[in-house]
């Protein structure tokens, strides 16, 4: 059976209930909570501030650092808490997507902290980090160029779906399940982050590539409307 | 200020201006035609400067602000001081008034106090402080309570030409210095009063936005004020005021 509608009853091209949010952790500089659907995920930005030890500061721009962690109890199964080779390479990811928006050559020996946690996890979890990371950037008056937002659309059979859930991944019929989490400015409308998990065409890939980029300004919106909401 | 509605808010990549019309200020860039902003803030513009007003964000420090620090390390020839900002600063010795001997420096300023100080210079990677200024105040914080507030909001703390903390001082009978850094020092007489002006502070620090804020807070002193607290004999009023106006 040929995958023609999603399980949970959306359009192709259709979102997740998304919802937005900053000022969640009051300690930080600025921070975020963003859900979509089932995943949910909260950012807190702290700095910038002076980077110790000082042989790691950079004299000519700022440092920027990123820590992903899922909570133990974010999936159904308990996971083992701390790092993993999956939470440092997403961290990494995401480091690099958000690198580009930041001007850090206005904040040279300093630290811009961003920690990222995963309260419930449904797939996705990467984007949601992204999302709420770039609105806690934001609000804590980091200088950025533009503003960020992420999605991850896939190839479900032989439809592009945007915002894959967890069920949806694990589809084996047909042509079985592709991931595809991208990122992509705001103004500019560039790619900051591109993975690719499974298997599609690359004629296909396109399609892929426009239908993230349609949703990431549908997300760009709820982020916006989240940040002038102060107060 | 005028009043912060959700429209004047402006988020980092938002085009302000569009064409020549203006000259990118503050935490503003050029993209092209338009001018964008790069931080989170509210648009003001000043003939034909166009610049972004801070809401949020870590303390940036500015010559001649008077700050509140905490003294992090004793060098050769200063102290290391944390005030906030992103960058280390530095209170030389030469910068303290009268004839300091070297072993002797712990005993002026020790790890772990707190002094109100001045900004002398900024630099692009460090700060560097005095004590030497006309104005009184400056020196070790010796007892009272110190409060940390949102760096943005310190301009609704002083008020205009220092409005509303002199109504604090009048309401709660405490000297207070605002530093501008986000650091208040409360010092009074007893414990109640310097509580009592504290939740003052924090009152106005949690209706920044709100219009007609100094009635407001009149309004509001006038409903909590604990009863052991008498009005201030005119002549004792003199005697402090360390404010800064930006």
């Amino acid at each position: 059976m040929a995958y023609t509608k999603r399980i949970d009853g959306r359009k192709l091209d259709e979102l997740r209930d998304t919802s937005a949010k900053i000022g969640v952790v009051p300690n930080a500089d600025g921070s975020a909570l963003f859900k979509q659907g089932d995943t949910v995920a909260i950012a807190a930005v702290y700095g910038p501030k002076i980077l110790n030890p000082k042989h790691c500061q950079n004299p000519e721009k700022g440092v920027l650092r990123v820590h992903y962690n899922m909570l133990s109890f974010s999936v159904s199964e308990r996971i083992r808490p701390g790092l993993s080779r999956r939470s440092q390479e997403i961290s990494k990811v995401t480091e690099w997507a958000l690198a580009p928006l930041v001007l850090l050559d206005e904040l040279p020996g300093t630290v811009i902290d961003v920690h990222i946690n995963i309260l419930q996890a449904n797939a996705g979890t990467r984007c949601a980090g992204i999302n709420a990371a770039a609105m806690a950037l934001a609000a804590a008056g980091v200088p950025m160029t533009e503003m960020i937002s992420a999605v991850a659309v896939g190839k479900i059979d032989d439809k592009i779906v945007t915002d894959v859930t967890k069920e949806e991944e694990d589809y084996e019929e047909g042509e079985g399940a592709t991931d595809i989490p991208v990122a992509f400015l705001s103004n500019s409308g560039k790619l900051t982050l591109l993975q690719l998990d499974g298997r599609i065409q690359a004629k296909r890939m396109k399609e892929a590539l426009e239908a993230g980029k349609e949703a990431c300004k549908k997300i760009f919106e709820i982020q916006k409307k989240a940040l002038k909401e102060v107060e | 200020m005028a009043t912060k509605t959700k429209k004047d808010i402006v988020i980092p990549g938002e085009i302000i201006s569009k064409g020549n019309d203006f000259l990118p200020g503050d935490w503003t860039m050029k993209q092209g035609e338009n001018i964008i902003a790069t931080r989170i803030g509210i648009v003001e513009k000043y003939d034909k400067l166009i610049k972004i007003i801070p809401i949020s964000g870590v303390y940036i420090p500015r010559g001649g602000n008077v700050v509140i620090g905490e003294i992090k390390d004793i060098t050769m020839n200063g102290w290391m001081v944390n005030i906030g900002g992103p960058y280390s600063s530095f209170l030389p010795l030469r910068e303290c008034p009268g004839f300091i001997e070297e072993s002797e420096m712990e005993n002026v300023y020790g790890i772990g106090d707190l002094i109100v100080t001045r900004i002398f210079d900024v630099r692009r990677t460090s700060v560097d402080l005095t004590m030497k200024s006309r104005e009184r105040g400056l020196g070790k914080i010796q007892s009272g309570i110190v409060v940390r507030v949102n760096p943005h909001r310190v301009p609704r703390v002083i008020g205009k030409e220092g409005s509303m903390i002199k109504m604090i001082k009048d309401a709660s009978n405490c000297y207070i210095t605002v530093g501008q850094n986000g650091l208040i020092w409360i010092n009074g007489d007893d414990i109640e009063k310097q509580a009592f002006a504290k939740r003052i502070v924090e009152y106005i620090v949690d209706n920044t936005t709100t219009e007609g804020l100094t009635e407001k807070v009149e309004k509001w002193i006038a409903e909590n004020k604990p009863a052991s607290i008498k009005t201030v004999p005119k002549e004792e009023k003199s005697e402090e005021n360390v404010e800064v106006k930006e």
